[in-house]
């Protein structure tokens, strides 16, 4: 009789293990058929309307005239000043807080308002960026304006990124150079940097494609007008992708939301391709160690 | 000649060495360098700080803070502006509920199964997904609210509005599900696996082992990850620009439009406000209160898992 009861409930347990099992992983695949519908609804909208025209033409009134050149134009301007700007301002801090910074209250402050930062929502960095660059610097919505507010706003990761990098390199490397004569910064250039420097820059690549992808802020420092014409410099008016693909997401026609969906499957593939670099990288690095 | 050469030869080595040694060597220079560079990232935390006090001060002289954060009106550009923040607070907490309904539960369970539950090599290609989906543009997600899941929302219920608190929080909940599902992942993988060992020798199930071994060992990291991922939901700002309208209300209907902090500065400051002007200011006011939330919930995440982690081994 015992025995019975207690076979009955193993079965129970047994049940109610599958259950949860189940729904453990259906909502693992929640994410996946989420991202599975978005890509599908967003391929059936804009592959019609993915074409050659549609890459070099300018910002137009009519939906079938519309084209994404002066958006991807506006975010390469963007992106070199950014990348290069974020990755040195970066891999510097997190160098000084690895490698020099010592265990007083005042780097640990750095160390915990890095933490924060990259807790703020980027849209603070669009009225920062509005207030310091547009205002104050007088550089007007201009490319440089949003360049430098990306350039803060992506910073915290490039740093976290770095300094998980750097931090992984074990001390008896450095042990070793010092062992020959060689002094910190030598070692840090010669030894800790060069290991390092595949983990730096998939964080680093990440990071851009997240600056890539970023609207709010620049909407705010006023990356937003009507452009027809391609900046010939860092003073010029710009526009990015995603600020295009906001305004055509916008407009009420039907069509526009086609022509939106076209851009979001360009801003996507350049993604796409900045991710690959940086799993390409990382496979690389780790079959190394 | 040879003992010329030398002495040249001990010349460059003297000089060498000095140039190593001396006060503008690169070993000398590069931390002070580097530690000025470091310095960015502080004035940066400080510029933020500065520019919403001193912006929303002009702000505040116009308009008291009682108003402020006690009115139940917000028509800055109205003839008769109201500035009572509340209906911007409300829309944002109608998202973020929205959010957590969705994200909370899924994000949980997802962790327990890449945790827990499943095979390497599944885990090994659903993990990459996740990153993926972590990786699309939040504009892209308001695209997606406002041209798929909206449409479906009217379908079920017919007198949905276009724009909706709804939608935008489901999609909302959909982006921070990957931050959550990760963030308390990396908490339960930190449980040794001998609790775990013990707990099936036993005679667990592995439901068993999860919930009422693994989970109370790592609880502090998961309820660490879901505050972070509501600071982000109440930050997060394309999504319900594009699908929540711009409707300021307190009537907490989630089926109408409504307007949330992030939403109000973004439309505002696309408009044409004239500079220096209270309407002007009101998004530096908007912005400060949206700062202050985020970092409290922030700071809090962080006391939570130092706070209450259970340390091992």
């Amino acid at each position: 009789m015992m025995q019975l009861d207690a076979e009955k409930q193993m079965r129970r347990r047994k049940r109610k293990n599958t259950i949860f099992h189940i729904l453990f992983l259906s909502s693992t695949l929640f994410g996946i058929v989420a991202l599975a519908l978005l890509l599908i609804q967003i391929l059936v909208d804009g592959l019609g309307w993915l074409n050659w025209d549609f890459l070099t033409n300018n910002a137009s009134r009519k939906a079938e005239k519309s084209g994404i050149k002066a958006a991807i134009f506006g975010t390469l301007w963007m992106m070199s000043i950014t990348a290069p700007l974020s990755f040195i301002i970066g891999v510097s801090t997190a160098i000084y807080l690895e490698e020099y910074a010592k265990n007083n209250w005042f780097n640990r402050f750095i160390q915990t308002n890095i933490a924060n930062l990259a807790g703020v929502p980027s849209i603070v960095y669009g009225l920062l960026g509005l207030t310091i660059f547009v205002r104050v610097f007088g550089f007007g919505k201009s490319v440089l304006a949003g360049s430098l507010t990306m350039t803060l706003l992506i910073l915290p990761i490039i740093i976290v990124a770095s300094q998980e990098a750097i931090k992984a390199i074990p001390g008896s490397q450095r042990n070793a150079s010092f062992a020959l004569g060689a002094n910190r910064w030598q070692t840090i250039l010669r030894v800790v940097l060069p290991s390092a420097l595949p983990g730096i820059l998939t964080g680093s690549i990440l990071s851009f494609s997240r600056a890539v992808g970023e609207t709010a802020p620049l909407i705010v420092v006023g990356a937003v007008a009507y452009i027809t014409t391609l900046p010939n410099s860092v003073f010029d008016k710009f526009t990015v992708m995603p600020i295009q693909i906001y305004t055509w997401a916008n407009l009420p026609q039907e069509e526009f939301h086609n022509v939106a969906s076209a851009g979001i499957i360009v801003l996507l593939l350049m993604l796409l391709t900045m991710n690959a670099v940086a799993i390409f990288l990382r496979n690389k690095y780790q079959k190394k160690n | 000649m040879a003992r010329m050469k030398q002495s040249k030869n001990a010349k460059e080595l003297n000089s060498f060495m000095q140039k190593k040694k001396g006060i503008y060597s690169w070993d000398r220079m590069m931390p002070i360098i580097l530690a000025t560079i470091a310095g960015i990232s502080v004035l940066t935390t400080i510029g933020i700080v500065v520019i919403l006090i001193t912006e929303s001060a002009g702000f505040f002289q116009a308009v008291s803070i009682t108003e402020f954060l006690f009115g139940t009106q917000w028509t800055p550009l109205f003839a008769d502006p109201k500035f009572g923040v509340l209906p911007l607070i409300m829309g944002t907490f109608m998202i973020t509920l929205v959010a957590s309904i969705v994200a909370l539960p899924i994000g949980f369970g997802s962790a327990i199964y890449l945790s827990e539950y499943a095979p390497r090599k599944v885990r090994n290609f659903i993990k990459p997904i996740l990153e993926i989906l972590a990786g699309i543009p939040t504009i892209v997600y308001g695209f997606f609210a406002l041209t798929f899941i909206t449409p479906i929302i009217k379908m079920v219920i017919p007198q949905t509005d276009l724009f909706n608190a709804l939608s935008a929080g489901i999609v909302v909940g959909i982006m921070i599900i990957p931050m959550i599902s990760s963030l308390s992942e990396d908490a339960m993988n930190a449980v040794p696996s001998s609790l775990r060992n013990a707990a099936y020798a036993m005679g667990s199930t592995k439901l068993e082992v999860a919930l009422k071994v693994v989970v109370p060992a790592s609880f502090s990291g998961i309820i660490a990850s879901f505050v972070l991922g509501l600071s982000r939901a109440i930050g997060e700002t394309m999504i319900v620009t594009l699908a929540a309208g711009a409707l300021p209300n307190m009537d907490f209907d989630f089926l109408k439009s409504i307007q949330t902090m992030t939403a109000y500065i973004v439309t505002t400051s696309q408009g044409d406000t004239a500079y220096g002007s209270v309407e002007y200011r009101t998004i530096y006011a908007v912005g400060i209160t949206l700062f202050v939330i985020t970092l409290i919930m922030n700071i809090l995440a962080g006391y939570i898992s130092r706070k209450f982690r259970e340390e091992y081994e």
